[in-house]
């Protein structure tokens, strides 16, 4: 029971995006398609849960004073490791996720996570807040570059909902990602508080 | 303190050092394989090794690559690989085929940061038979590629046309490298390629003056 928590905190109660703000850069910046955004989030997810992993396994080891500069190290190496491998064996998704990759390092959830859960964790239950927060990332995610997708081009993963014509081109742009993040937080807000 | 980031930085850098040796061959396979797949797509179709038959020709300090195709020993078109920054937000990579004639065959955008829903549109746009939108069966000697408002005969995305100038400017600059590039290259070695390139550069730099 006490399992499954960790794993909707992720999700609901600390999601990521809606409720704690983190990661806002990657967020908004490829959440241009519902595709995009899932692929970030996928990425995001892989990376949270090997770094929260390795980090509690090492967490005794490292001096307080040096665990920033360590934790950054180890985030690095499973970005780079995953770049690498995905370049070699799945080329075809790497072109389209490409980009995105490198920007993981960066993006504050990972170390957010490393600081709050794993460093003070087992390796256990620092994999199912891995994936608890990754999830809620992916699907915040998802879930943003669906809105923008369909209010900007009237399409879901590609597959038309309403014709181009009727969509406003301004949600695909950066505008739009701040004011679909917006109504989304709000809309999110809103239930959990019911 | 020191010695734990010491271990750990170095432990980190072996393991990225060994998965970089592990990957480093499949990725230049795969590279190779996309590039290969792409001058497929474009070029017209041929018999011979392209990329190890590629000459190099550098105009106005942008390089542009230009790929033979060859069948049965006679010349039929190439695929030329040529890029721009004059794209609404960065470099645009484009692979297009020409026929021996010029007439443009086929084109691929292989790399670009064009803005989603307006100028990336340029990978479908160009090659949809509707109004002046095609540049495919074109040849850029009897046809002014230039966007409409500007006097030429494409039209340019709608509300891109910065993107559609770079795209159509990118064509221009491949076709005109593969027209420069002497005849006798194409039927000997292409080992002369550094030879060959100095005079384009000249005449380049003559016509714009």
């Amino acid at each position: 029971m006490n399992k499954l928590k960790i794993i909707l905190n992720g999700i609901i109660t600390e999601n990521p995006t809606f409720v704690l703000l983190l990661g806002m850069c990657p967020t908004l910046g490829t959440t241009s398609s519902a595709l995009n955004g899932m692929s970030m989030g996928l990425a995001t997810m892989f990376v949270l849960m090997c770094s929260n992993v390795a980090i509690s396994l090492i967490k005794d080891f490292i001096p307080d004073k040096v665990r920033i500069p360590a934790f950054v190290v180890v985030i690095a190496a499973f970005v780079t490791v995953l770049q690498l491998c995905m370049q070699a064996y799945l080329p075809e998704l790497y072109k389209s996720l490409g980009l995105f990759i490198p920007l993981i390092v960066v993006n504050c959830i990972i170390l957010g996570r490393a600081e709050a859960f794993a460093a003070k964790n087992n390796p256990f239950d620092s994999l199912l807040d891995g994936i608890g927060i990754g999830l809620g990332f992916t699907l915040s995610l998802t879930l943003l570059g669906a809105t923008r997708e369909l209010l900007g081009t009237g399409r879901i993963f590609d597959i038309t909902i309403f014709p181009e014509s009727y969509g406003a081109l301004a949600f695909v742009l950066a505008p739009g990602a701040f004011i679909a993040l917006g109504l989304l937080i709000a809309l999110f807000n809103k239930l959990k508080t019911r | 303190m020191v010695l734990v980031l010491t271990i750990i930085t170095a432990l980190v850098g072996a393991i990225l050092g060994s998965v970089y040796k592990l990957t480093e061959a499949p990725i230049s396979q795969a590279n190779a394989k996309a590039q290969e797949e792409a001058i497929r797509y474009v070029a017209p179709d041929f018999d011979n090794n392209p990329i190890a038959e590629s000459d190099t020709i550098t105009v106005e300090g942008q390089h542009i690559i230009i790929y033979p195709a060859l069948k049965d020993g006679k010349n039929v078109g190439a695929a030329v690989k040529a890029s721009t920054n004059n794209g609404f937000n960065g470099e645009i990579v484009v692979i297009a085929g020409f026929e021996v004639d010029g007439t443009i065959r086929q084109y691929r955008v292989l790399s670009h940061s064009e803005t989603p829903g307006l100028g990336a549109k340029m990978e479908q746009w160009f090659r949809t038979d509707k109004n002046n939108q095609s540049i495919l069966g074109r040849n850029p000697e009897t046809c002014n590629l230039t966007v409409s408002k500007d006097g030429g005969d494409i039209d340019a995305i709608t509300a891109s046309t910065i993107t559609s100038r770079a795209f159509l400017q990118v064509i221009s600059t491949a076709y005109q490298a593969y027209m420069k590039r002497p005849l006798d290259a194409l039927s000997s070695s292409t080992k002369k390629s550094s030879q060959t390139t100095q005079p384009t550069q000249q005449e380049e730099a003559n016509s714009h003056e």
